[in-house]
């Protein structure tokens, strides 16, 4: 215990008008998503997890797999490139973020913050803040990475770059809310594999790890269900040539499709959250 | 300046929560008065917390009148969230974050705060100020959490087992805190179970037992203690000798006329607060 000054002073209660208007909370959200920001920053080991985390999966699939589609001229490693984009934003938008938030629960940060005049809305936008920054980086990591040594074409077309935008966008904001959501599963410190395995089971069926056009239809069909599926079809079609449409199972991008699904998800993972949502644990009445 | 002239702080009439089968709250009448330090001192499961939390709108009641600066904590907006403070249990949130960031953060919640580096200066944390959270001492640490409870200049402070695991010296410290707080004008409700905490900073006790409060008084009043018979021992002719009476002065008189000026191993006892507590809360069991 470091010694501190033995007299205590505290400042005496300042007699004002009690009218002052409220901070925004726009202008607290601001503030917490630097905060929000900052704290992943300082965090050294879950920093490096989350930007080395989809690099090692790829520098691994690319140098196991490594094969050319004869039809289509597209290589398994330009593949993986855009399977580890989608699965980047999904872990970090949803399992990180499901993880990161169940802990706040369990550690008091929660209960603090509702203890204070704080704006609900302030604390969910340094999140997504959070999230957004943090999945960019990734991303452009990955990017940079697979355009230097794997023979990544990073596209000209402006278009393509808009698909990048709203396949992300959408596909960010749909697991951002299902992470906040499940994070109400996450109990404890232990409570990791809840979350853990079912994004996994997704990776796999969806095409992440595996080709999706090698995967057998029934699979296909199941995965078509949830976004990461189409999360990774709509980053394909905006790095890959359009050759390789031919092979998806539709024999096309399905732009449409694809936003449909995710925007779905959106509105699913919205009212989710709504409804679902908890400040406190679950012995908390 | 704008308080609820004259009416007390809290007002509780029949509060009742049950968990199950299980009554944690059996019917409390409480009046914490503008401006004194109330303890609510009561043994472990007796319903401390639990009151507590429901006074902070922290969790719901199931009957009973609650007001809160005149208010239902119940439906409470952000704007009496401002007007109180409440210092939790344990935490561990913010590691990664040092004292300064944290406190000047928080102090953005509220409409009209105190200097953050005075709140700092006050708790006695100036030289840990760019200090992260995670390298505090539990001392330290505590003192943080009553610097974020403060911040926002409450009317009314929620200070739940404050020094638990504090040294004596720290205590000795906080306890100094918590006593200018009040001459500055805030009203304070404390939780303990340190009846030495309760007797040298709270100007009224009120014990729990069982769900129910038994008695409310000032500490050296609490349980009719003033009104007990006193103790009086000391040594006549080599062997120890005690009389329980209600008038000890004129034993004492009667004892030092007898013997001749000094009494040999004069004491003269009254119930401490311990003794009267426990007598209290043996009640209920």
């Amino acid at each position: 215990m470091t010694t501190t000054p033995a007299v205590v002073r505290t400042p005496a209660r300042t007699p004002r008008v009690r009218a002052i208007a409220a901070p925004s909370a726009l202008r607290i959200g601001r503030a917490r998503a630097v905060l929000e920001v900052r704290q992943f920053f300082r965090n050294k080991g879950a920093m490096f997890f989350t930007f080395s985390m989809p690099l090692v999966m790829f520098l691994l699939l690319a140098s196991i797999f490594d094969e050319t589609d004869k039809a289509t001229g597209v290589s398994t490693q330009q593949v993986y490139v855009t399977g580890m984009l989608a699965m980047g934003v999904m872990s970090t938008c949803l399992q990180s973020l499901a993880l990161q938030v169940g802990g706040e629960r369990h550690n008091g940060t929660l209960k603090r913050l509702r203890a204070t005049p704080m704006p609900p809305a302030a604390y969910f936008l340094g999140k997504i803040a959070m999230v957004v920054v943090t999945s960019l980086v990734q991303a452009a990591i990955l990017l940079g990475l697979g355009a230097a040594f794997f023979g990544l074409e990073l596209p000209a077309d402006p278009g393509r770059w808009f698909t990048f935008v709203w396949v992300y966008l959408l596909g960010a904001t749909a697991c951002t809310l299902i992470g906040l959501v499940a994070s109400n599963l996450v109990k404890g410190e232990n409570g990791g594999p809840v979350v853990l395995l079912p994004v996994m089971v997704l990776q796999f069926i969806s095409g992440v790890f595996v080709i999706f056009s090698q995967l057998p239809k029934g699979v296909q069909i199941v995965s078509a269900v949830f976004p990461l599926k189409w999360m990774c079809q709509g980053m394909r079609s905006v790095f890959l040539p359009d050759a390789y449409a031919s092979v998806e199972p539709a024999g096309g991008w399905e732009h449409g499709r694809t936003a449909m699904v995710l925007a779905a998800w959106v509105v699913v993972g919205a009212i989710m959250c709504l409804k679902w949502f908890r400040w406190k644990g679950e012995d908390e009445g | 300046m704008e308080k609820t002239a004259g009416g007390p702080a809290v007002r509780v009439r029949g509060l009742r929560k049950t968990y199950g089968a299980h009554t944690a709250v059996d019917g409390v009448d409480l009046d914490v008065h503008t401006g004194e330090i109330f303890a609510l001192l009561g043994p472990n499961g007796a319903g401390k917390t639990t009151t507590t939390e429901i006074l902070e709108g922290q969790r719901r009641r199931d009957a009973g009148e609650v007001a809160v600066l005149g208010v239902d904590p119940a439906a409470a907006d952000t704007a009496w969230r401002a007007r109180i403070g409440i210092v939790l249990q344990e935490s561990r949130d913010f590691a990664e974050l040092t004292v300064r960031e944290i406190v000047h953060h928080f102090a953005l919640y509220y409409p009209a705060p105190r200097d953050p580096d005075e709140v700092v200066e006050a708790v006695g944390l100036a030289a840990e100020a760019g200090r992260r959270t995670a390298q505090l001492s539990g001392g330290q640490r505590r003192r943080l959490d009553v610097a974020l409870g403060i911040l926002g200049d409450p009317e009314l402070l929620f200070l739940d087992e404050p020094t638990t695991g504090f040294d004596p010296e720290v205590r000795r410290r906080f306890w100094d805190l918590v006593a200018s707080l009040r001459d500055g004008g805030t009203t304070i409700l404390l939780t303990t179970h340190y009846l030495d905490e309760a007797e040298q900073l709270a100007d009224r006790v009120g014990v729990l037992a069982g769900g129910r409060i038994v008695d409310v008084d000032t500490p050296d009043r609490l349980g009719g203690r003033h009104l007990a018979p006193a103790t009086v021992r000391w040594t006549e002719h080599g062997a120890p000798r005690e009389a329980v009476t209600d008038g000890p002065t004129a034993l004492v008189g009667e004892l030092a006329a007898r013997l001749g000026g000094e009494v040999p191993d004069l004491s003269v006892y009254r119930p401490s607060l311990e003794d009267t507590y426990l007598q209290l809360i043996g009640e209920t069991r």
